[in-house]
């Protein structure tokens, strides 16, 4: 090797300058393959856009904007879905209604509490909770939970019937996979999400923000709301709607658990629908323009769920580029 | 009067009493009743899986084929077409999205830099982790089973498109914390980029990487709405994935759950229970590989 080097020092075949040498071709083709990778992502996505787009595309024309009227009979050849995005709404909603304040909690527990030592486990804690599939959280929501909080539904139900305003929203009927069932588990299931991207817009508000406020003799709770609050407030915006999001098209789970009635009610105990869970339930057995109209679900839960990332991302992204002083 | 020594009142520096005090506490303890909330169902979705899979679980159940009819008992047949189904399929969906997802980051990190095509690929490679799964199944169908039919390799495509991005984004963080002196050194000695990426950087990431994988690989595992519609669910097993209808633990899982017959959820648990169990041990792989060979981490 060396004597190889001694040889010839101009380099190998007497190249003039090596710093402008053609570069050799495995390393261009070894670029250009990383460049391809990267660029799978955005192939993609469009492809998902373009390919469901047109299986929909016989929905979108024979109904027009009649899909988004509340009348559902495949049987008849009527494919309004409005139930089904009111049942994506309000179980994403009561979802992040429940998951939120207790990611926050969680979050601020590791971060500002716990010593090391201690938030290692924790995160392994909310990191088994993220490795549980979704179809065990239905398995269980269905044969389980559901059959358990149905007694609480209706004892719930039957107190506040008349009450105006609460018997509205959780009067009779009750069953136990309804929309709040399926909001309970979503809630789980959105929680770790939360909880990590919480934390990471929360370590990036600067330290010495903290010592100030301690040094200014605030108690823990003090400094969590005058210092890490206010820097970290964005970032956990974007949490949420990313956990919204992942509420929006968790399926499986949903699909187990939210009792499969396209109907819209302001009763969350009733048994609901979502897009997700009603693509799974009747794709298998759906042709023509029943089929076109799942897909058209896809498509629009697709489009939904692209705008709320962007969104939650560009929130996410802002902040913690703000936090670091760029 | 002699100045009697008036005790010097010392700075009281324990913490404030009162109001201000309680509200602290308060909170804390609200933080800590979060957490419990977490664990309180986590425990008992554990405990039920196991406590009821436990029982059905036998080497029997495991290896023993084919998944028997929805009226039967737990005991007759086994799953063995299902476990062989999910390892084939999260196998080739491995073999597809972790080279693609390490090789991309691989642009983002060390070729894209802070250009804007980069930033793009970056951002929506976050934004893909949010897709729904389903939508990956309906894309899959509509651009591959519709043409080709089902099988596993199909169901394949559909894990793997959920797994690249989440690929793409754990490799991108280990290999930003690679330091650059390791770089320098190496293109000092006349490496090319090709090479000192390929030589230098993986290895030094690698330990990263790996983990960040095998918990990509927990996650689409336990995956069932993109298998759906692209892999049907069978009761053969089926080693081709390549050809013909497939099945997997989680769509039995599915199927299973909303049956009346106990025969049929007894097998539903311990499927259950598999698949937890395989999830879980990918993870906690993961974690030693983490613990063991990670060389920088933040």
């Amino acid at each position: 090797m060396s004597t190889a080097v001694k040889a010839d020092p101009a380099g190998p075949a007497g190249s003039a300058n090596p710093l402008t040498a053609r570069r050799p071709l495995g390393d261009r083709v070894f670029q250009i393959l990383a460049l391809a990778s990267g660029l799978l992502v955005l192939v993609i996505l469009v492809l998902i856009a373009v390919s469901t787009s047109q299986q929909a595309s016989s929905w979108f024309s024979t109904e027009g904007l009649k899909i988004f009227t509340n009348d559902w009979d495949p049987a008849a050849g009527h494919f309004g879905a409005l139930a089904f995005i009111y049942g994506t709404a309000i179980t994403a909603v009561i979802a992040v209604i429940m998951a939120v304040p207790v990611s926050v909690g969680i979050a601020l527990l590791l971060n500002e509490v716990v010593p090391y030592r201690w938030s290692r486990p924790i995160v392994y804690v909310i990191d088994l909770l993220a490795v549980v599939p979704s179809v065990v959280w239905g398995l269980w929501g269905i044969l389980v939970f559901a059959p358990w909080i149905q007694h609480i539904y209706a004892s719930i139900a039957s107190g506040v019937n008349d009450i105006p305003v609460l018997g509205f929203f959780f009067g009779t009927p009750t069953s136990g996979a309804s929309f709040f069932t399926c909001g309970i588990i979503l809630a789980f299931m959105i929680t770790p999400i939360v909880t990590s991207l919480s934390r990471e817009v929360m370590a990036t508000v600067p330290q010495i923000d903290k010592e100030g406020a301690y040094a200014l003799g605030a108690t823990r709770w003090e400094m969590i709301t005058g210092a890490v609050w206010p820097h970290s407030q964005g970032g956990v915006v974007g949490a949420v709607l990313l956990g919204l999001g992942r509420a929006m098209g968790e399926t499986i789970a949903a699909a187990l658990v939210i009792g499969s009635s396209a109907t819209i009610t302001s009763r969350l105990f009733a048994p609901g629908y979502d897009m997700p869970a009603v693509i799974a339930n009747q794709f298998g057995e759906a042709s023509g323009v029943f089929r076109a109209a799942l897909m058209g679900l896809g498509v629009l839960l697709f489009v939904f769920t692209i705008i709320i990332n962007v969104l939650a991302r560009g929130i996410v992204e802002r902040s913690a580029r703000r936090k670091r002083g760029g | 009067m002699t100045a009697t020594a008036i005790p010097q009142q010392a700075p009281d520096l324990r913490e404030p009493k009162g109001w201000r005090s309680t509200k602290n506490r308060t909170m804390t303890i609200l933080m800590v009743v979060s957490f419990v909330l977490v664990i309180i169902p986590l425990g008992f979705v554990l405990f039920t899986v196991i406590a009821k899979g436990a029982s059905i679980i036998s080497w029997q159940f495991l290896t023993g084929s084919p998944i028997p009819p929805n009226v039967l008992p737990a005991g007759i047949g086994g799953m063995w077409p299902a476990v062989l189904g999910t390892l084939l399929i999260t196998g080739l969906a491995t073999l597809m999205a972790v080279p693609l997802g390490v090789l991309g980051a691989i642009y983002l990190n060390e070729y894209g830099g802070k250009n804007w095509l980069a930033a793009l690929i970056g951002f929506m490679s976050d934004v893909m982790t949010g897709v729904p799964s389903i939508v990956m199944g309906l894309f899959i169908f509509s651009i591959w089973v519709l043409h080709f039919g089902y099988s596993g390799l199909a169901g394949a495509f559909a894990l793997g498109c959920l797994m690249l991005p989440v690929v793409i984004r754990s490799s991108y963080e280990i290999l930003r914390l690679v330091p650059d002196s390791l770089r320098e050194g190496s293109y000092a000695l006349g490496a090319t980029k090709a090479r000192v990426t390929m030589t230098v950087v993986l290895p030094a990431a690698l330990g990263g990487i790996v983990s960040g994988a095998l918990l990509a690989i927990a996650r689409a595992a336990g995956e069932t709405a993109p298998l759906l519609f692209t892999i049907l669910t069978v009761t053969e097993a089926n080693p081709d994935v390549f050809n013909g209808a497939n099945t997997s633990l989680p769509s039995q899982i599915f199927s299973n759950a909303s049956q009346p017959y106990t025969g049929a959820q007894d097998r539903g648990w311990g499927a259950a229970l598999t698949l937890i169990a395989i999830c879980f041990i990918l993870m906690i792989v993961a974690r030693f590989v983490t613990a063991r060979f990670t060389r920088y981490s933040r």
